[in-house]
């Protein structure tokens, strides 16, 4: 159990997905201009990335590897994602329209953001078993929100204060995230 | 100035991939931690970029335009599968110094924009020096941004020691912090110059980041 914990904490803080991993850079910039947008952003990033981790986990362990086709897995993984998140969507478009309407348009966003595909290819890589996997997928997801809506809440006094005009735009977002970064690195004592 | 010419002018300068169109942004931040790895990084891009420009562009008649995306996808997923390959096979050290930034070129917007905005419309050989010029813009990009990292953060270039030992090199340049510093310091210096580039629509939406936020660019543009 504690391991799993420690999976949770090393994905989400110690090697946070976007500060540390640069994975998922677009919409981390993109997206973080309003707070509501990033935490909705976040919300469906936390279920796709799960849902696509324990996916990817199960192909790996019982199709890419009995058949020795391990090095298909790029292939593989990359289109089972882009599949996934259109089963999602059309899933939550049938059965809540509410939730659809709060992640929906998100959703196509998320197939090509590459935390997706690098959370799977990582998860491969450290040898994670699938419970493993989808704490890891969980963990990544929940450290790119907490990043997204910190710097959406960071936009949010930058866009009230008068910069030099170079600076205006992706210079000072871009500044934002180094420091975040930099605090980031703090946690790197919890190893 | 000749077309062909014209689409390498293109790419270095006019609409170089990182600095004006800033596509790419997660390989470009994540491996310029010394010049030699965004060299890497440059090269490989470049080659599954020509190769799946040229496939494209050859095929842009037989592929459906409804299932296009997919199909571009399974072709560019192909060509990263073999780089990655021949990567492990001929420069160990470059492939564990990229890791799984390799396979990730497979997601990397410039590949599959160039599909979508010229690959898909032009004759092979246009589409091949496309890919060229975009490749060749990409490449010294990472370059110049590895050179700063590495120079500032570790007091070398190419592996080579440039800035006396004695002097205490600056970390934190090749540390993560360092690449968003770097890129943020860049982006400042071409606004002050007016060089006119993508970094407002890079912060105001999901505009310029991939083919596929290209087709819901109107949804998003909508919330963002």
């Amino acid at each position: 159990m504690s391991s799993l914990i420690m999976i949770i904490v090393t994905c989400a803080l110690i090697n946070n997905v976007v500060l540390n991993q640069f994975l998922g850079i677009c919409s981390f910039v993109g997206v973080s201009k309003q707070m509501k947008a990033s935490a909705s952003l976040g919300g469906a990033v936390i279920f796709v990335l799960t849902v696509a981790s324990a996916v990817a986990s199960l192909l790996y362990d019982f199709v890419l590897k009995p058949l020795s086709l391990d090095y298909m897995k790029t292939i593989v993984f990359i289109l089972v994602i882009a599949a996934l998140v259109q089963i999602v969507e059309m899933f939550l478009k049938k059965t809540s329209p509410g939730l659809y309407k709060a992640l929906g348009i998100y959703l196509p966003l998320i197939t090509t953001n590459c935390a997706v595909l690098g959370v799977a290819l990582t998860n491969v890589k450290d040898e994670y078993n699938f419970i493993e996997s989808v704490f890891a997928g969980f963990g990544t997801a929940v450290g790119y929100t907490i990043a997204i809506v910190l710097l959406a809440g960071i936009r949010a006094r930058i866009d009230e204060s008068d910069l030099p005009r170079p600076l205006r735009g992706a210079p000072v977002v871009l500044l934002a995230a180094a420091l975040m970064s930099i605090a980031f690195m703090g946690f790197g004592g919890l190893s | 100035m000749n077309r062909y010419l014209e689409r390498i002018y293109n790419g270095v300068v006019k609409e170089n991939p990182t600095f004006i169109l800033m596509l790419g942004m997660c390989p470009t931040l994540a491996v310029s931690t010394a010049a030699i790895n965004g060299l890497g990084m440059g090269i490989s891009t470049t080659a599954v970029l020509i190769l799946s420009n040229i496939i494209i562009s050859a095929l842009r008649k037989v592929i459906p335009d409804e299932v296009r995306l997919p199909a571009y996808i399974v072709i560019v997923a192909t060509l990263v599968t073999i780089t990655e390959l021949l990567i492990e096979a001929y420069l160990p050290s470059l492939y564990d110094a990229l890791g799984i930034y390799i396979p990730l070129i497979v997601v990397n917007c410039i590949i599959l924009g160039r599909a979508e905005a010229f690959a898909n419309k032009n004759p092979v050989g246009l589409s091949a020096f496309d890919g060229i010029g975009m490749g060749i813009g990409f490449t010294l990009s990472l370059t110049l941004l590895g050179f700063l990292r590495e120079l500032l953060g570790a007091g070398t270039a190419f592996g080579v020691q440039v800035i006396p030992k004695s002097v205490e090199p600056i970390g934190i340049f090749i540390k993560a912090p360092g690449a968003f510093l770097v890129l943020a310091i860049i982006i400042a210096v071409l606004n002050a110059l007016n060089v006119k580039n993508r970094g407002k629509e890079l912060v105001n939406g999901c505009d310029g980041c991939c083919a596929n936020c290209a087709k819901h660019k109107a949804k998003c543009g909508e919330e963002a």
